[in-house]
């Protein structure tokens, strides 16, 4: 086929898959972010669980953290997808707010997945973090007298954030392109648009091309983003 | 849904045993090819000459920008669709050379240039953190380039860069289980063949997360004990108690 030809397939609406790939990226960002913000608070909470000083609890999260790390996130998103849909709706059936008939929302399985995953890698990230504050500052705080959520909430997590960026940025760009594995178990992002639109015209190298440059544009996009937000993180730190 | 741990036990982890090996050969042999393609590609990288550096930063960014399933279905599906139209005479290549028919050549293909991409840009920072002095030790004895890269550049980075190597062979480990979407049946693939035969999800998906979870466990001593090998000098000296040097 002539590059001319290859290009119209391009086309926004019905003769074209533009739209589809716009769409496709579009669902890849939002499921990013939305799987990213669940796996932050699971971090915090993990790190939290890591660092209470609790047997029990650093147990638990010593738990998550190493099943995660050792099991294929492809199997864990299918795994969480199938076993985490069908408990939710147990769950909610148990509760009485839902009937028999509900079906739980294939998105919100996939986030709830993605953001499991996740959740343990920040969980890591986020416990260096707070690790790597000096204790004199949460002594200072301590005697201020300043109970335990406002220690958190002015002296622990904005100190935290700033040693968390890299770590968090390094887990963001994983997160937009582990996002393409849902592809497996149902079409949700750009991958799916590719796969749906190579299989119909048989171009598969053109459109698993194309799905290949939107992701690195959007590797490439969030880069320069997070070096601007390292930057201005750190802004008020004296340099060496 | 009821889980049957009979099952798990009896059908799914027999099936799942038996498809290790070649989850084993596909990190093995993609991971030998990726870091030995890895080795050109660091040296690339950290060249002056901007012919070498740009293909070579290009390749890295492309390899660790974009998603390896994406990678694996461009290079399955789009090389499949290149093969396909090829003849030889009057003979289409894929009947002359059957065995570009399965799924596993690709796979390994794909994860190989994906390791060299990765590896490689691990390799390139460990090249720059080559002692200056041991490679001006080599000049003074008089080896040339090659000889200084091959005898002491790339052995002190290779154990420079060891412990990042191990983590990375693990993430390889675990991709391996992508070559499952492209009808290799390793050990996740097996899982899946016999989840949609027996509509058994928890007991196969399970079984596999076990199977998994052992790999990178043994993996992870195995790996340790190699970097504590290639290390000895490392180590830390034995600490004998003062008591016993100390003359009486």
């Amino acid at each position: 086929m002539e590059p001319r030809s290859l290009w119209s397939l391009m086309a926004y609406g019905d003769t074209g898959y533009g739209d589809e790939f716009l769409r496709g990226a579009f669902l890849t960002i939002q499921l990013s972010v939305c799987s990213y913000i669940v796996a932050f608070v699971l971090g915090l909470l993990g790190a939290g669980a890591k660092l209470s000083g609790n047997k029990i609890l650093y147990r638990i999260g010593d738990l998550y953290t190493t099943l995660v790390r050792a099991v294929p996130e492809l199997l864990l998103i299918i795994l969480i997808f199938y076993a985490g849909g069908s408990a939710i709706k147990a769950l909610l059936l148990n509760i009485g707010l839902v009937g028999e008939d509900f079906q739980v929302n294939a998105f919100a399985a996939v986030v709830v997945a993605l953001g499991l995953i996740y959740g343990a890698y920040l969980t890591d990230v986020l416990r260096g973090a707070i690790q790597a504050i000096p204790k004199g500052q949460t002594e200072a705080a301590r005697a201020y007298g300043m109970h335990a959520p406002m220690r958190f909430r002015r002296i622990i997590f904005p100190q935290m954030i700033r040693f968390a960026i890299p770590g968090m940025g390094n887990q963001w760009l994983n997160i937009t392109k582990d996002s393409s594995l849902v592809s497996v178990v149902g079409a949700f992002e750009l991958v799916s648009a590719a796969k749906s639109a190579a299989s119909q015209t048989k171009e598969y190298l053109f459109f698993y091309s194309v799905g290949a440059a939107c992701f690195l544009m959007l590797t490439i996009v969030s880069m320069i983003v997070l070096q601007h937000v390292e930057r201005r993180a750190s802004r008020g730190v004296r340099r060496a | 849904m009821t889980f049957d741990l009979v099952f798990m036990l009896q059908d799914v982890l027999p099936k799942l045993i038996l498809a290790i090996p070649l989850s084993l050969f596909l990190v093995a042999s993609s991971g030998v090819i990726g870091n030995i393609l890895a080795v050109p590609v660091a040296l690339a990288r950290i060249s002056h000459n901007p012919l070498l550096w740009m293909p070579a930063y290009g390749f890295i960014l492309l390899m660790r920008g974009t998603p390896l399933l994406i990678q694996i279905y461009l290079i399955y599906y789009g090389l499949g669709q290149v093969f396909g139209g090829i003849t030889i005479g009057d003979q289409r290549l894929m009947q002359v050379l059957p065995f570009l028919k399965y799924g596993l050549w690709y796979a390994i293909f794909a994860l190989a240039i994906n390791t060299a991409g990765y590896s490689g840009e691990i390799l390139r920072g460990a090249i720059l953190a080559v002692p200056h002095g041991e490679i001006e030790a080599g000049k003074a004895f008089g080896m040339s380039k090659w000889k200084i890269f091959r005898r002491i550049t790339l052995p002190r980075a290779v154990r420079i860069c060891l412990p990042a190597m191990s983590t990375e062979t693990i993430l390889l480990l675990k991709a391996t289980s992508l070559a499952s979407t492209v009808t290799v049946y390793e050990v996740l693939g097996t899982a899946q063949f016999i989840r949609q035969q027996s509509f058994r999800v928890y007991e196969t998906l399970i079984g596999a997360a076990l199977v998994y979870i052992l790999l990178v466990f043994v993996l992870t001593r195995l790996l340790n004990w190699l970097e504590r090998y290639l290390n000895k000098d490392r180590e830390r000296p034995v600490s004998v108690p003062l008591a016993q040097t100390a003359k009486p």
